[in-house]
């Protein structure tokens, strides 16, 4: 098997093709994704390897992409599709929320939507308006969907495997600002990780910091200086924002008995606010502290000279432990 | 263009306006279209009645569209594929769908979108105009993998104004999809009449922007809707790509059940609309040909009364759903929050439970 060093975005062209290789039934579409090879090259070279009928480009129109990978999907080709950016999907929500995610429960399984549709998302590079929207919450809602976001190139590759195999409707969200920051080894082996599951980054016995897709970054740099002042976090990846790994995230607080949830998106009916519900429903009796979120403001995403005020960032983590573990 | 007549082959009355083609000189074809019309016009008859005493869930009428409907499925071969939107319900019965799940469907029930007889047709499309573009991801598909079927799919005059609608022909055009759309222009959509619709002269005009044919035709006359069926689906076997028909028909009933259009719209437009009534021109025509006699028509309405009837009981006949399927089918493989959901679910739906119904 080839090893590589690759970042996030590799991953996700490594994966794409590596599925296409063994799956003759996988087509890609999207704006940008065939010649261009996708405005961040996540398709690059897999037009050249696969095809026309099998990399298409299609017309500007988010709706019509979500539509017609529904269709494909129903006469059972796989396709993954290409928002381009999150900020996009909205035109395709209808397609999404009221076929993708209900066909087979519709028909009571005689149809399905086994389709992928992914999108970079989140802040954190200087895009213009309407690119750096962090809504997984939105999407998390919905009954039918899954909803994963990976944090690292091996996690790129083996949940968009995942995503691509699972028998019903997954959008993949990729954390643009950390598409190229990484480099990982990365085995090109076939092998998925699976879905709905957690990934424990690092093992603790003081506090639980629990975050996703690129805010993964501040998190695990948050526990290495807390480390220097003595403080053991658990920090765990929650890759799957649909379905949730509760047991996953229960077993840490009832070991830890303190939980810090961070996430880019506004804080308001968002999924560190699902989780906390979650947590105090169950494990209320475990905890030592109230449940801290560190997120987003609830507010338009501002243009970029303002985005790093948005951001939380790793000073906004480690306030928050400390506040937690003072809490008497 | 915009000067053309509507394609037509019969009047009003059923007298001939031009040469006739030639499958229209011997009685079987039209038989056949005549029978599958006048089962529309009852099944609908039963289903409003069906719903008037509350054994039926809101309905939407296909008065007044049996010509397209019936021209659309028997035109169709058993290996295309129905896009339909919520009132083809003539289409689906043609295509192998048991009266009785049919009922079952608009009884509220999925297990009415699941007969194994659609194969892979879509169940009905309630949004607007989305499944326009369902059709043409099913017919590239199709051209992905080379085959010789179609997909076809239909659309009210009101759904024209989506951009779903606009969307599905554009890329239907660019990507020379195996697809034929279907306009039911019954010129109401609810209360909106189709002179608010859009200020195009011909919703047929709206194939022009993307760059494929569009037609006009009687939707009325059951032989206009065949010969236009026919010469679009031929398009699309021969990889020529899609084709836009704008069916001009008239909406005979209320939008569904749940509507009332005498609040807006007028009784002369109505018996007007009548006399223009697809049933009766078909078979004045098939009289004039000796084709069909009262006796013929007698039987027919009889056997069809009988049918209908019959599906009617056993749809009435067939328990609920237990409430675990309200899970079941979320995902291929239920996850596990939700398992805990699904008993939670059981336990309030047996004896003593909060959600128990008598006779469930």
């Amino acid at each position: 098997m080839i090893m590589s060093s690759v970042c996030l975005l590799e991953a996700v062209n490594l994966a794409l093709a590596s599925e296409m290789r063994r799956d003759p039934d996988m087509v890609l579409l999207g704006e940008d994704i065939g010649v261009n090879g996708g405005v961040f090259r996540a398709t690059a070279n897999l037009r050249d390897e696969f095809g026309l009928k099998r990399v298409m480009d299609t017309p500007l129109a988010e709706n019509m992409i979500a539509g017609l990978a529904i269709g494909m999907a129903s006469q059972g080709l796989k396709p993954v599709a290409e928002m381009q950016f999150m900020g996009f999907i909205f035109p395709a929500l209808e397609q999404i929320i009221c076929h993708a995610a209900r066909l087979r429960n519709r028909t009571r399984g005689r149809l399905s939507c086994p389709l992928v549709i992914r999108a970079p998302f989140g802040g954190g590079i200087h895009a213009p308006e309407h690119h750096s929207e962090s809504t997984e919450a939105l999407l998390g809602h919905i009954p039918g969907l899954k909803v994963v976001i990976p944090s690292s190139p091996a996690r790129a590759y083996g949940l968009l495997l995942a995503a691509i195999r699972d028998p019903d409707p997954v959008i993949f969200l990729e954390p643009k600002r950390i598409y190229r920051s990484q480099q990982q080894t990365v085995e090109d082996n076939g092998e998925a990780l699976p879905i709905g599951r957690c990934f424990t980054l690092r093992e603790g016995s003081d506090i639980t910091l629990l975050s996703w897709g690129a805010m993964i970054t501040e998190t695990l740099q948050a526990a290495d200086q807390l480390a220097q002042q003595g403080v053991s976090c658990e920090v765990i990846d929650l890759a799957s924002i649909s379905p949730l790994d509760l047991d996953t995230i229960l077993a840490s607080v009832r070991k830890t008995g303190r939980l810090v949830i961070i996430h880019e998106a506004p804080r308001t009916a968002a999924m560190g606010a699902e989780i906390a519900a979650s947590v105090a429903e169950k494990a209320l009796l475990d905890l030592q502290a109230p449940i801290a979120r560190v997120t987003g403001y609830d507010t338009v995403m501002p243009y970029f000279r303002l985005e790093k005020h948005y951001l939380p960032n790793t000073q906004d983590i480690i306030d928050s432990v400390t506040q937690t573990l003072e809490f008497v | 263009m915009t000067d053309q007549l509507p394609l037509q082959y019969l009047d009003s009355e059923g007298q001939p306006t031009q040469t006739l083609p030639d499958w229209c000189n011997t009685p079987d074809r039209l038989q056949r279209c005549y029978h599958y019309m006048q089962l529309a016009r009852q099944f609908d008859s039963k289903a409003i009645a069906l719903q008037r005493t509350g054994q039926l869930g809101t309905y939407a009428s296909l008065l007044g569209a049996e010509a397209i409907d019936v021209s659309v499925a028997l035109s169709m071969s058993k290996e295309d594929v129905l896009v339909p939107y919520y009132r083809n319900h003539a289409c689906q019965i043609i295509r192998g769908m048991p009266l009785e799940e049919v009922f079952l469907y608009w009884g509220g029930d999925e297990r009415g979108n699941a007969a194994t007889a659609m194969q892979k047709d879509f169940p009905n499309a309630v949004p607007i105009a989305t499944q326009c573009l369902h059709a043409c991801g099913v017919a590239s598909a199709i051209k992905i993998r080379g085959e010789k079927r179609a997909a076809v799919t239909m659309i009210g005059d009101g759904g024209t104004s989506k951009g779903d609608f606009m969307e599905a022909l554009n890329i239907a055009g660019v990507w020379q999809l195996p697809v034929v759309f279907i306009i039911n222009n019954n010129q109401w959509a609810i209360s909106v009449p189709r002179k608010i619709q859009s200020a195009a002269t011909r919703l047929a005009d709206k194939a022009i922007g993307a760059g494929i044919p569009g037609i006009q035709v009687d939707g009325n006359d059951a032989i206009a809707m065949h010969e236009a069926m026919q010469t679009a689906l031929q398009r699309a076997y021969e990889g020529k790509g899609a084709t836009l028909i704008e069916a001009i028909s008239y909406r005979l009933s209320d939008h569904t059940t749940a509507d009332d259009a005498t609040r807006y719209r007028s009784n002369d437009e109505l018996k007007q609309a009548w006399e223009r009534e697809p049933v009766k021109r078909l078979r004045n025509f098939m009289r004039s040909q000796n084709f069909w006699d009262e006796d013929q028509e007698q039987a027919l309405l009889q056997e069809i009364a009988q049918l209908v009837q019959q599906a009617a009981d056993s749809y009435l006949a067939i328990p609920p759903q237990p409430v675990s399927s309200i899970f079941d089918f979320m995902y291929a493989e239920l996850p596990s929050h939700l398992n805990e959901q699904r008993d939670w679910a059981e336990v309030r739906a047996m004896p003593g439970g909060s959600h128990h119904q008598e006779g469930e």
